[in-house]
This record gives structure tokens, C-alpha cells and sequence, in this order.
């Protein structure tokens, strides 16, 4: 079993067309990765489906970097 | 260069295709090779679907929805995607009339148009948009009404939820375009339809005197548009509204 870390940087490289080595924590999804407002939102969905849980959508918009996402999933899964 | 549509492997859901033109599109859609779940409002109503489905050697299923309900929407959903996987062709089709001159329209005859003619369409094209994003291909196509861009004498609640559709389908289609989803609005006239039949017979002749093709519409004439939007071959159409009325109306 991946780590947490693995699994939503793994995630952010496939829904975002980047590689994997790309995604460092500090890593803005908008600013570094290119992300638009519609990849935000399906990379949030692709992370409620891996992690089998439901992400609020006021939650889902401070999630804007690598580091949040794993940060979000550790709090709400731990 | 050849033609040729075809929607094998595809999925479609069409909303309201118990008769009139959801059905005619339900077939058309079903004879090009897609799998179709055709909905109705009632039991009987799907039962014929399939009966209709079986009959002409077409995949698929008629099942029940009732578009303003949220509940029948998602068990609907969840049955089809089970049974045939999650559509990424969606024809909303479904759609009522309560007409009446606005000084003497009921709050009721308002809402309940609004809510199945335009509510709907946003409700069932939201539940249905998370697959079409994910397989990177996707067709929405809305059926409006001619009347959405000329305007009706007692239909002021049902041209709103047609023009309406229109400008949600513009919109929708400038934010999922990146995902090779088209969304389009087919704009029928005065089709030959249980709908239609209903008008009284003055109304009919002065309408039919304003169709310079001088005759009313097949449901199998929009059907054949929605096909061509559905297909490869319509691919690069987006966000447009076709209008399908025998020049009744040129935009």
C-alpha cells in the first residue's frame, strides 16, 4: 500500500498531465502546474473517489497546493 | 469524402421517449448502433420503451424518471450505469407545456414548467457531466423549441425555459469544451407530434401558412439532426442552436 503522499501526488500528475517528480509539496496546483478552474475541480473529485470520501466544496477551495491535499486527507481520513 | 455516422459503443440517455420526438430520437439513436436508455414518467411508459427497443433490435432499456425529482434522477443513474455503463451522449428531451395568457397564468403553471423544462436540464446534465469529463468525450444535446427564439402568444413560461436552455447550453459548452464535450440546443417547429395535435385547428392553419416548406415537421427530421450533433461527424459544433422548422423561422 502507497503512502498517502504517493497516492495524491500520483493523482495530481495523472489528472494534470505533469510528471510525477513535478509535484512537490509546495507545489501550487494553478500557479505551478498549470492547472485551470475546471482541472481544480476535477482533481478534487479524483481525490474523493481514491480516497473514497466527500470533500465540502467551501473545504475543496483552500486545497490549492500538494502539501493541502495530502495535509486535508491525513486530518479527514487519520 | 463519405459520411457515415455511426455510434457504436456509445451509451445515450434520452429523457422523454415514450412518444413524440424523444422517441424518434431514442430509435434513430438506437438504429446507429448506441445503447439506449430511453426514460418515461411512468412504469407502462418505460415497459412500451423497451417493448418499442426490442421490437427493432436496439440496446438498451426504457426506465422511469420523473426530471424534477433529484432521488428518481440518481437511482436512475445508478441503474443505467450498472446495467450499460454511464452515458456520455444526453439528449434532454423531456419537456411539458401549460399554456395560458400571463395575465391569467397560475404560480403553478410556471413553476412546474420551469422546473421540468429548464430545472432539469441542469439537474440531469450536472449528475451526467462527471463521466463525460472523465472519458474526455461527451455530447449534450437540448431540445428547445423554435417558439424560445420567435416568442408565442400564451406560452410566455414555456418559451422562458426554451430560450433559457439555449443560453445554459452556450455557457455550458464554453466550460467543458477542453474535455471534448459539444453541447448543443436543436430547436424544432411545428412538428407532427401528440403535443402539436392538441392545437386547435385555426391555430394549426395559420402556423402552416408561415412554413415555407408548407408542412409540418417529422419527429424523425429532428431526430436526424440530434444524430449528426451526437456523432464524430458533428464533432466541431459547439454551443450552437440549430433550428429544424422548415424556414418557419430564420435566425
Amino acid at each position: 500500500m502507497s503512502s498517502i503522499e504517493e497516492r495524491v501526488k500520483k493523482i495530481v500528475a495523472e489528472q494534470l498531465g505533469v510528471k510525477e517528480e513535478d509535484v512537490k509539496p509546495e507545489a501550487s496546483f494553478v500557479e505551478d502546474l498549470g492547472a485551470d478552474s475546471l482541472d481544480t475541480v476535477e482533481l478534487v473529485m479524483a481525490l474523493e473517489e481514491e480516497f473514497e470520501t466527500e470533500i465540502p466544496d467551501e473545504e475543496a477551495e483552500k486545497i490549492t497546493t500538494v502539501q493541502l491535499a495530502i495535509d486535508y486527507i491525513k486530518e479527514n481520513l487519520g | 469524402m463519405t459520411l457515415t455516422i455511426s455510434l457504436n459503443d456509445k451509451v445515450a440517455l434520452v429523457t422523454g421517449a415514450s412518444r413524440g420526438i424523444g422517441a424518434a430520437i431514442a430509435d434513430t439513436l438506437g438504429g446507429l448502433g448506441a445503447t439506449v436508455i430511453g426514460t418515461a414518467t411512468s412504469a407502462g411508459g418505460a415497459e412500451k420503451i423497451s417493448a418499442r427497443f426490442a421490437e427493432k433490435g436496439i440496446a438498451g432499456a426504457g426506465k422511469v424518471l420523473d426530471v424534477t425529482s433529484p432521488e428518481s434522477l440518481a437511482e436512475l443513474l445508478e441503474s443505467a450505469k450498472n446495467e450499460f455503463g454511464a452515458p456520455t451522449i444526453l439528449v434532454n428531451n423531456a419537456g411539458i407545456t401549460k399554456d395560458n395568457l400571463l395575465m391569467r397564468m397560475k404560480d403553478d403553471e410556471w413553476e412546474s414548467v420551469i422546473d421540468t423544462n429548464l430545472s432539469a436540464v441542469y439537474r440531469v446534465t450536472k449528475a451526467c457531466l462527471r463521466d463525460m469529463t472523465k472519458a474526455r468525450w461527451g455530447r449534450i444535446i437540448n431540445i428547445s423549441s423554435v417558439v424560445g427564439s420567435m416568442g408565442n402568444a400564451g406560452q410566455s413560461n414555456y418559451a422562458a425555459t426554451k430560450a433559457g436552455v439555449a443560453g445554459f447550453g452556450r455557457s455550458l459548452a464554453a466550460e467543458v469544451g477542453s474535455r471534448g464535450i459539444t453541447v448543443n440546443t436543436v430547436a424544432p417547429g411545428f412538428i407532427d407530434t401528440d403535443m402539436t395535435k392538441v392545437l386547435p385547428e385555426a391555430q394549426r392553419e395559420s402556423l402552416m401558412s408561415k412554413i415555407p416548406l408548407g408542412r409540418l415537421g417529422a419527429p424523425e427530421e429532428i431526430a436526424s439532426v440530434v444524430a449528426f450533433l451526437a456523432s464524430d461527424a458533428g464533432g466541431y459544433v459547439t454551443g450552437e442552436t440549430i433550428h429544424v422548422n422548415g424556414g418557419m423561422y430564420m435566425a
